[in-house]
């Protein structure tokens, strides 16, 4: 495995030598530093931690500007741990990770936070059919229909899936195909949609 | 969204002629059919131009055999082999939508002097 952390640009097209016309997300992927490696002995599971970002000085807590003092690091925004990272023995705290480390053609997961869409109904929270549009119905086109039972057992069970807040999940997308990677600007560009707004952070694993 | 137009700028093509909606092209578009390869012509009007850098597309409409036929081509596609720019029409809109529902007499487009 090997992961990276980055940020969603937004979505063009990239036409193949075939001349179709491939539908991709380009994501600023790092560059990513290693702040940290868990060990086995040391912490009992095994680990990176990248951090990515360049932030002021002044956004960060002293407790916080050390790790990166210690690493000789400018100052990063976020840190994050990935587990069962390739060659984990080779690396070393303050080295850098650039896009290189994924190949055109290579299949990556994208995790993201998806864009939050308010109080949703039914029929968008959950894809609920609805009720009958015609027959002499009114008010029941998005309605979730009956909640339950009778006066056994005179409740609404847990968990039934109801109105509400619905997006702003932490959504991964498998799968995806590397479509360029252009380790001097740092981009990636992966085949289809990718969860989040614009300038969203995104995690990128293989 | 700069970023992206630089990254996408080496796939602009600069070889086709600048055409406008109410012009009639002809599309020289390359099709591959299993292995063999050959190139379509599809002559008609512009009837619109549609998002721009990569992302750029028209649309031209042609009437052949009294049924209507529009085809959108992505403007920066490398399957356009040529575009023939053959004649200017003088147009009062972007989108020329209304010539769906004419045809005929009414459907013509006054030529544009340059």
């Amino acid at each position: 495995m090997a992961g990276m952390i980055g940020r969603k640009l937004g979505m063009t097209r990239v036409f193949s030598e075939s001349g179709d016309s491939i539908p991709v997300t380009v994501i600023q992927a790092g560059p990513c530093y290693v702040t940290a490696i868990r060990t086995k002995e040391n912490n009992g599971y095994e680990s990176v931690q990248l951090g990515y970002e360049e932030v002021p000085e002044r956004k960060l807590n002293k407790p916080r500007l050390g790790v990166f003092k210690k690493l000789n690091l400018k100052p990063l925004r976020y840190l994050k741990e990935f587990r069962n990272f390739d060659n984990i023995a080779e690396l070393e705290p303050g080295q850098e990770i650039k896009v290189d480390i994924f190949q055109v053609g290579d299949r990556v997961k994208v995790t993201g936070i998806s864009k939050g869409k308010g109080f949703q109904g039914v029929v968008k929270r959950h894809g609920f059919g609805g009720g009958p549009k015609t027959h002499g119905q009114s008010d029941r086109w998005r309605a979730p229909g009956s909640v339950g039972q009778a006066s056994y057992p005179s409740r609404v069970f847990k968990g039934l899936r109801m109105a509400g807040r619905t997006g702003n999940d932490r959504v991964t997308v498998r799968n995806l195909e590397v479509v360029r990677v252009d380790v001097e600007n740092h981009i990636l560009m992966v085949k289809g949609a990718v969860p989040g707004a614009r300038n969203g952070l995104v995690y990128i694993t293989k | 969204m700069n970023k992206i137009d630089a990254l996408t700028a080496a796939q602009l093509r600069t070889d086709l002629p600048d055409f406008r909606p109410g012009d009639t092209v002809a599309v020289h578009y390359r099709v591959v059919e299993g292995d063999k390869e050959r190139i379509q012509i599809f002559e008609g009007v512009v009837i619109k131009r549609h998002g721009s850098g990569v992302n750029e597309t028209f649309t031209v409409r042609k009437v052949t055999g009294g049924i209507g036929v529009e085809r959108i081509f992505p403007m920066h596609s490398p399957n356009i082999q040529k575009i023939e720019h053959k004649r200017m029409g003088k147009v009062r809109r972007a989108k020329l939508y209304y010539l769906r529902e004419r045809k005929g007499k009414s459907a013509r487009i006054a030529e544009r002097r340059p």
